[in-house]
């Protein structure tokens, strides 16, 4: 089996990993239009390149209390089949490469909304990376 | 080019019938050309039923549509094509080297045809019992065609002439039947020689114009709008950098920018006619079928309109015009009653208007009674007698648009299922269009619908709240009302509910921040300036109370989010000339969400309120009467209007003036009041009261001020004065309004409550 390329971040002192596949790109931006009426995981609109998108705060979107934001925030970009949306993460990590022979079973201490957004959790040198399912991150619905 | 038959149909106008006859051409010689690929690989593989099914469609339509445009030749030779096919298809004889070259035959001389028409919209006279004394040897199986004996089937093409009394048995052909006289050649068509010259120099239909897939212009129109854009910012960069090559060149850009967008907003652009073909045949069905006489008249079926709208209001279109024939104009023995012509006229009329597109529905047939109208709504339960009372004409008229609302006493399979003027507006609001009507009982009803001319672009008005700027469609905005510190416009509280009185009415507000979940706050109660966006959304008039009012700008609609859809106040997002994500108001949604509905009754609770507390007192309306003051309620108000010296006329020993479409009798104060008034203006003011559809007018000699009726009032001298009262240090008589009405037109049905509450206010 070839080996997958994460990119990886932070979010609420956790580190996350996407396959790099499904990342469009990585950019921080800014100035954030809310959304008023808006479930609480939307961080708002911004313009990228004229197109209109949504920014997500994976924070709230894994249970986590949303945080004020000061300054640019780091937008992890995903693409699915129908449009472009955002993730705010607190920081971007580096690019590993993993054997998906190393994915070990989601621990049992993790709950809540988290729970159905990761897909494996591989040991890195140092610390845990979670593989998060971009589609489950990105879908809104159940997660209001 | 002329076409073969100038008289063809009476709502078609020769340029019309030139466009179907080059759409045709087109699209045969398209179809041609793959036929013939057909044809050739049917005779290896005789047993391809796809392909000849492909080359029975062809020829099919072909006749059809030549029949249909009277080319008798070419529907006479597609015809014996269509015969031997029919027999291939159905497997009654399989295609042989000898069948296929028949066929290949009629495809030439089909082409021939063809460039004749193009050349100059006559079939010529070309020789066709050969090529169809063979097909018929070829369906018989017989050996020699040179010596073939004339058809034996009927001709159908030579018939024209004959169809057309059968054409109550032949609906699809009836409209073309009855108007087309059977012309089929004219004399012109015999110098075929200097033509063909002319043709070879000139291109033909076919090299003119391209086949697009839609697709690919949505995409174009895409990124103009990006485009439109970016040339947005440009423009408002360079504003301020102070370059002039650089304002130069965003000039430039400016210009072309805009030239594109209407270049390619062209390319999507389709003639009105396109949907207005099919309603002749509606039209006839329907009238045959209710027992009418209408005449169809188009007026600008040129029109054009973007080609997804035009999709969007054919429903509403149909709807109207069936509505009109069935309820609107009335039957023949009916119309002579009422001293008109049998034959009711039905005009559809497009043209262009502040940037949109207008359709006018327009009947001459016995109008929309308001008062049958508020009698329904009333027995409906949409509203009370009393708020009918107070509503004006057109008010009342626009109550069709509700949901729930049908006034046909019969219910007919036409229309009239209380679904209908609801839905028709619903399906424009949706398009960012509007549908309004206007009629006068007795000469007829027209609906308007105005449609923007594109969905992508819109015109839109920038307004803040809460420090975030929100995008208004143009289109929902009707006026704009600065709420300051000593304006008359004012923010009262009616049950909590606030409202505004525009001239004099009662207008239900939202406050954009509270309908966004904001924070409940009454700046203007701190002296600050806001501003009232009057809205029109589901029939109903209400204001958007905002913090400022920026802009107007064209801005692009772009699709929301999925994450947002669920929302609900939003119809989109766009991005602003500064770069910024703006997010784009729904008005409907908006005016749904604030139970707009609880606005109404709390107008009628405030006028039941005056009623149990007398001394909520009124408002005043100040006006100016000769050199006294006089002051009328402003609930009795409905309108203030000014009307030209010249349009006040005299009937008799009255004075009336023409408005709205009704005889409005005028009274002149001063006269009542027994003051001369020496004002010589080009203008006459006047307080205009309606109700029950009444309305008069009282003219002034000038409006002075509105203030709250604080002071105690004064006993009345009589004369037409109730009392007098104190205001601004002045002394200000107050009218009896009631008998100010009644001395204006002694038929007025004054309301019940409207003396009572007088009354008890003086």
């Amino acid at each position: 089996m070839s080996s997958v390329r994460y990119a990886t971040f932070e979010v609420a002192g956790q580190l996350f990993g996407l396959e790099v596949s499904e990342v469009q790109e990585v950019l921080a931006f800014s100035e954030y239009t809310p959304v008023p009426l808006a479930p609480g995981h939307v961080g708002g609109l911004f313009n990228l390149r004229g197109q209109v998108i949504a920014a997500l705060d994976l924070r709230v979107r894994l249970g986590e209390p949303a945080q004020e934001r000061t300054g640019p925030a780091m937008n992890v970009i995903v693409r699915t089949d129908e449009e472009s949306v955002s993730l705010l993460v607190d920081r971007i990590g580096d690019v590993v490469e993993l054997e998906p022979t190393a994915a070990e079973p989601i621990p049992d201490t993790l709950s809540g909304p988290a729970r159905e957004l990761i897909t494996a959790a591989f040991p890195l040198a140092d610390r845990l990376m979670l593989a998060l399912d971009a589609r489950a991150a990105v879908r809104g619905s159940e997660a209001a | 080019m002329k076409p073969s038959t100038p008289d063809l149909e009476a709502w078609w106008s020769v340029e019309d019938f030139d466009d179907v006859v080059q759409e045709f051409l087109v699209e045969s010689y398209e179809n041609l050309d793959q036929l013939d690929q057909d044809l050739v690989a049917l005779e290896r593989d005789p047993t391809a039923r796809d392909r000849l099914a492909s080359v029975f469609r062809t020829i099919h339509t072909i006749k059809g549509t030549s029949g249909f445009l009277a080319f008798a030749k070419l529907e006479q030779v597609t015809h014996a094509g269509e015969s031997l096919l029919a027999r291939l298809r159905d497997g009654a004889q399989t295609l042989d080297r000898r069948g296929a070259d028949v066929l290949l035959r009629v495809v030439d001389v089909v082409r021939a045809l063809l460039a004749q028409i193009e050349r100059d919209g006559q079939e010529g006279d070309m020789e066709l019992e050969d090529v169809i004394a063979e097909v018929e040897a070829c369906i018989a199986g017989a050996p020699a065609p040179a010596a073939a004996a004339k058809p034996t089937q009927e001709p159908v093409a030579e018939t024209d002439a004959e169809v057309a009394p059968k054409a109550d048995a032949e609906p699809a052909q009836a409209p073309v039947a009855e108007a087309a006289p059977a012309q089929p050649e004219t004399p012109e068509a015999a110098t075929p020689a200097p033509a063909e010259e002319a043709a070879a120099s000139r291109r033909g239909v076919a090299d003119t114009s391209v086949r697009v897939d839609v697709d690919l212009l949505d995409k174009l129109m895409r990124l103009v709008g990006e485009l439109v854009l970016t040339r947005n910012q440009m423009v408002r960069a360079t504003e301020h950098a102070g370059d002039h090559t650089m304002s130069r060149a965003a000039q430039r850009l400016n210009l072309i920018t805009s030239e594109l967008q209407e270049g390619v907003m062209k390319t999507r652009m389709q003639p009105i006619s396109h949907l207005w073909s099919k309603l002749p045949r509606v039209v006839r069905d329907l009238s045959n079928s209710v027992g009418r006489q209408v005449r169809l008249e188009l007026e600008g079926a040129e029109t054009e309109l973007d080609r997804s709208l035009l999709e969007a209001v054919k429903d509403p279109l149909t709807h109207l015009v069936r509505n009109a024939v069935d309820h609107g104009l009335e039957s023949p023995a009916d119309r002579v009653k009422a001293g008109k012509s049998p034959e009711g006229t039905l005009t559809l009329r497009a043209y262009h208007e502040h940037g949109h597109v207008v359709v006018e529905v327009a009947d001459d047939g016995k109008g929309v009674d308001p008062k049958l109208i508020g009698a329904t709504a009333v027995k409906r339960g949409l509203l009370t007698a009393e708020q009918v009372a107070a509503m004006d004409t057109d008010e009342v008229l626009r109550l069709v648009f509700r949901a729930g609302f049908s006034t046909a006493a019969k219910v007919s399979n036409v229309s009239g299922r209380g679904v209908g003027m609801d839905v028709v507006r619903t399906n424009l609001e949706a398009i960012g269009g509007a549908v309004d009507l206007r009629s006068v009982v007795g000469k007829g009803t027209t609906w308007r619908l105005t449609i923007p001319l594109t969905l992508a672009i819109v015109q839109a008005l920038i307004v803040e709240s809460d420090n975030e700027r929100y995008v208004l469609p143009q289109m929902s905005v009707r006026e704009l009302v600065s709420v300051e510190g000593q304006t008359s416009a004012r923010i009262e509280y009616v049950s909590g509910a606030p409202v505004c009185r525009l001239r004099g009415k009662l207008l239900p507000l939202v406050r954009l921040t509270e309908a966004l979940g904001g924070k409940a706050a009454r700046p203007e109660e701190n002296g600050e300036a806001i501003y009232i966006a009057v809205l029109n959304g589901e029939g109903h008039e209400f204001g958007l109370v905002v913090d400022r009012v920026l802009t107007t700008e064209e801005v692009v609609v772009k699709p929301l989010a999925s994450h947002l859809k669920d929302v609900g106040c939003y119809a989109g997002a766009t991005i602003l000339g500064d770069g910024r994500v703006s997010l784009i108001l729904d008005v409907l949604a908006l005016a749904r969400n604030a139970h707009l509905g609880n606005a109404e009754r709390a107008a009628a609770a405030a006028a039941a309120m005056a009623e149990v507390k007398p001394e909520t007192r009124d408002r005043l309306l100040v006006t100016r009467v000769s050199d006294r003051r006089v002051a009328i309620p402003l609930s009795m108000v409905t309108r203030l209007e000014e009307f030209p010296v010249q349009a006040v006329e005299r009937v008799g020993s009255r004075e009336v003036v023409q408005y709205r479409g009704q005889i409005l009798p005028v009274l002149r104060l001063s006269g009542l009041l027994g003051s001369w008034s020496e004002d010589v203006s080009d203008t006459v003011p006047a307080v205009v009261y309606s109700s029950g559809g009444h309305s008069v007018a009282l003219a002034v000699d000038g409006i002075l001020d509105i203030v709250d009726d604080t002071a105690p009032h004064g006993p009345s001298d009589g004369d037409g004065l109730s009392g007098s009262t104190v205001i601004d240090d002045k002394v200000t008589e107050l009218l009896d309004m009631r008998r100010a009405i009644m001395a204006a037109d002694p038929d007025f049905q004054l309301p019940e409550f409207v003396t009572r509450d007088y009354v008890e206010a003086s």
